[in-house]
């Protein structure tokens, strides 16, 4: 019996109807360490994973805690095995406060009645562990998404988990937390707690992980220490070819013109963005960078009409001055807006692809008022197949595509009414690497063919990639104006967001 | 990762059809020629009509994900209305005009509640319930008021037409109209996905606000004409009609299909829904039940079809 390890997934199979997600995949993970978990998009990380945690069954296959066969039915079970898992989405009560959602399911009682006091001590000390800026009374729903998670790390601290699963976890965290984090991750190895980590983010991967495994289509790939990797060699067994090429600066195919398209004076958005100028030209990429946080979100919302900006703000089309003061003005000026959430802002998730694709071009639709359904035929086809959408076809439930899939379908709603500007808020945020080069190629087409885009992204490479001049945010301001010919590498780059 | 959401063929959209025909079959074998006879099916319609018109709107209110509690008091206001103003004019457009502003004001004074103030469909539709059951009971002290005018009787409930009533004739259109907007117009596509995402229908450019607003207008409006419909069946105008009805309306609703969180929706269900509910009634009086047992028979035939439904999605394994 091998109890080296704290918990092996042997031979797991599982499948969803016809669609095999995960076949013959062995997972051991060793006490004390942490385990990265890589693959692209529909690799089947979540699943297997959601099968450690008792969401899903396997459809074959043991799982053994410390060498020993055991069953995990439902999330019960994998809490009386000690196993927690951090979710994507996350998993907290917004009305309750933080203490209330450390504790839940997991109450310390004095007697009958709830032991509030010691609840809420322990609470503080770990928020004072994470670094957390905020009280134990707080309720969820008045915290940042960086702070929610953080609760919801201390949430599994709290629980004494043996094993804790990570869905990227760092999504949302600024570089502080980000460091703070990684930190309370060395603590608990050593008090042998084993760490299963997934992120779509190789550097941090390499900078925690000591096993690296790699899933691709549902079977594992590759399985070494860290040191035995580099990030080609991980990349390549996550798509089997190599991308690079993809992300790097490729030189434009049609020359910028100095034709300027969007001219912005004195944006002023609330509190959050002050006093901003920027010009876009026809046929450019402009970049916003900043942490998150320094307004480079409100920008854009501004500009779509779903924020208010304040009086002194001027937009300019093509030199003459406009009004943006909803999103129908904004839609009708040729603007268009990727926004930063896809599940909740993006995408009526419960409706159709094709349901999806047609509602921002309804009216395009139209024989006389009727939706003419050879016309919804049309564009649902025209736009699967431009942007090559994986799906089983346009009726197929948004549930069921890839995040990568889900944000094409985001981008491709918006193509039909010929916008001139792409509003881009984190376009590929929890998409895989192939996705990631195939939305970088649809800006890059786009722009191409004399369009502009503003592009919003944490990812200094893609950044790197994609922009033709990079404008860097700080705290509401744009503090510098950089061309991508004097932006010789991504440290450069980064320097200039964290100073 | 991969969920299993795929369009394939899913009972749970057929429930109530399945129970509708189980139903039927049930009370054919059981009452025979008293139930099964065309003269009975006839009387259902025309019992349906007024409930199934209603149903067909209430369809766009709960796929916006909300919900109307004062169609019941907006259809008792508004026959007292038509009444009156007949009574005085006996001029049939100028009685519907009266009414169906009155309904529009109604669905007019909800929607802006529930935009601006934000208020909870649920609170201020059942705060509206009340005071408009008020209004009617107050205008004429309680006393019902009789409709002379044979035309309006004809044509908003007691006539037939070639053997047709006149009521399932109006089901008819409403089913047409509601299922014709819901499918094929800008106007039910961007209802239903403002249900499914409201923030999403929002930065898709949907005026979600408006959209709203006409919701709860339209639902009053047509409430009003079901006014109309009490009216003329029972040649009559009393402040006690409807009450009641917005839970037959919405058990309708729900039995067709249409999700109570909103985004997705069925007429043709909320209309077959509705038959079944007035079926159910009228094949329990027949078979000799009495009030008592009429409504508890019919709660309980209500969950069994909505549990129904559910362990089918539960067998499915979707969580």
């Amino acid at each position: 019996m091998d109890n080296r390890y704290a918990i092996s997934l042997e031979n797991i199979y599982k499948s969803f109807g016809d669609v095999t997600v995960l076949k013959d995949v062995s997972f051991h993970l060793k006490k004390g360490s942490v385990h990265a978990l890589v693959g692209g998009n529909g690799a089947g990380k979540s699943t297997l994973m959601k099968i450690l945690s008792g969401v899903y069954t396997s459809d074959q296959g043991t799982i053994k805690i410390d060498g020993v066969p055991v069953k995990i039915d439902d999330a019960v079970d994998a809490k009386k095995n000690g196993i927690k898992m951090i979710f994507q989405e996350l998993s907290l009560s917004p009305t309750l406060t933080i203490t209330e959602n450390v504790f839940l399911a997991n109450e310390l009682k004095k007697g009958l009645v709830l032991n509030k006091k010691e609840m809420a001590d322990k609470t503080q000390a770990l928020l004072r562990e994470l670094n957390v800026d905020a009280k134990p009374t707080d309720e969820i729903q008045n915290l940042d998404v960086g702070i929610q998670q953080l609760v919801e790390i201390a949430k599994a601290l709290a629980a004494d988990a043996k094993v804790l699963i990570m869905d990227e976890p760092t999504a949302s965290l600024t570089d502080g937390e980000t460091a703070t984090l990684f930190r309370v991750m060395q603590d608990l190895k050593v008090k042998g707690v084993s760490i299963v980590y997934i992120s779509h983010r190789m550097k941090e991967i390499f900078q925690v992980a000591d096993t690296i495994t790699v899933l691709k289509d549902g079977a594992v790939v590759a399985e070494k220490p860290k040191d035995e990797f580099t990030l080609d060699s991980i990349i390549e067994a996550m798509i089997g070819g190599n991308i690079e090429k993809k992300m790097e600066y490729m030189s434009r195919t049609a020359p910028i013109g100095d034709d300027i398209l969007l001219s912005v004076e004195h944006l002023t958005v609330g509190k959050v963005v002050k006093d901003v100028s920027f010009q876009v030209r026809k046929g450019e990429v402009l970049g916003i960078a900043g942490l998150m946080g320094s307004g480079r979100t409100e920008t854009l919302e501004a500009l779509f009409g779903l924020r208010k900006m304040n009086d002194q703000s001027v937009v300019c089309l093509e030199g003459e001055e406009v009004k943006i003061k909803n999103v129908s003005d904004a839609v009708n000026k040729g603007f268009a807006l990727i926004p930063e959430d896809r599940r909740r802002q993006g995408l009526v998730l419960g409706h159709t692809v094709a349901e999806n694709l047609c509602l921002p071009n309804l009216k395009k639709l139209l024989k006389g008022i009727r939706i003419s359904r050879a016309k919804v035929k049309t564009l649902t086809d025209e736009s699967i197949s431009s942007l090559a959408i994986k799906t089983d076809g346009a009726d197929i439930g948004m549930l069921s595509l890839s995040g990568g899939n889900q944000q094409k379908v985001v981008i491709s709603k918006w193509l039909p009414s010929k916008p001139k500007l792409l509003l881009m808020d984190e376009p590929t945020a929890g998409v895989d690497v192939i996705a990631k080069a195939e939305i970088i190629d649809i800006v890059r087409k786009f722009v191409a063919e004399g369009n502009s885009t503003i592009f919003v992204s944490s990812e200094t490479s893609e950044m790197l990639a994609i922009c033709d001049r990079i404008l860097i945010y700080k705290e509401g301001q744009a503090v510098q104006l950089l061309n991508r010919d004097e932006i010789e590498s991504e440290e450069i780059l980064e320097y200039a967001i964290q100073h | 990762m991969q969920s299993n959401t795929k369009k394939k063929f899913n009972i749970n959209d057929y429930m109530v059809y399945i129970i509708f025909a189980i139903v039927l079959l049930v009370f054919a074998v059981w009452l025979g020629g008293t139930f099964f006879s065309v003269s009975n099916i006839l009387n259902i319609t025309r019992q349906t009509g007024a409930t199934a018109v209603m149903a067909v709107a209430m369809v766009f209110v709960i796929g916006l994900g909300h919900i109307d509690l004062s169609i019941g008091a907006v259809v008792a206001e508004s026959a007292m209305i038509i009444a009156l103003v007949l009574r005085e004019t006996n001029s049939i457009p100028l009685a519907l005009l009266a009414g169906l502003s009155m309904g529009a004001l109604v669905g007019a004074f909800n929607g802006i509640a529930v935009i601006k103030l934000k208020m909870p469909a649920f609170l201020v539709t059942m705060g509206m319930c009340s005071v408009i059951r008020g209004i009617a009971m107050w205008m004429t002290s309680t006393k019902a008021v009789p409709i002379a005018n044979g035309t309006f009787n004809f044509w908003f409930g007691a006539g037939s037409i070639a053997g047709i009533p006149v009521l399932l004739i109006w089901m008819i259109l409403a089913l047409i109209t509601g299922y014709f907007f819901l499918s094929s117009t800008t106007f039910g596509k961007r209802v239903m996905a403002t249900g499914g995402n409201y923030t999403s229908a929002k930065y898709s450019g949907v005026k979600v606000e408006l959209i709203t607003l006409k919701v709860f207008i339209i639902m009053g409006v047509v409430s009003a004409l079901a006014g109309a419909l009490y009216a003329g069946r029972m040649q009559t105008a009393r402040f006690s009609y409807g009450d009641g009805v917005e839970m037959d309306v919405i058990a309708a609703v729900v039995l067709g299909g249409t999700s109570m969180s909103g985004g997705n929706g069925s007429v043709v269900g909320a209309v077959v829904g509705a038959l079944l509910i007035n079926m159910i009634n009228n094949g329990l009086v027949i078979g000799g039940f009495n009030t008592a047992q009429q409504t508890i028979m019919q709660g309980v035939i209500i969950i069994l079809a909505v549990a129904l439904g559910n362990i089918g999605t539960i067998r499915k394994g979707s969580r």
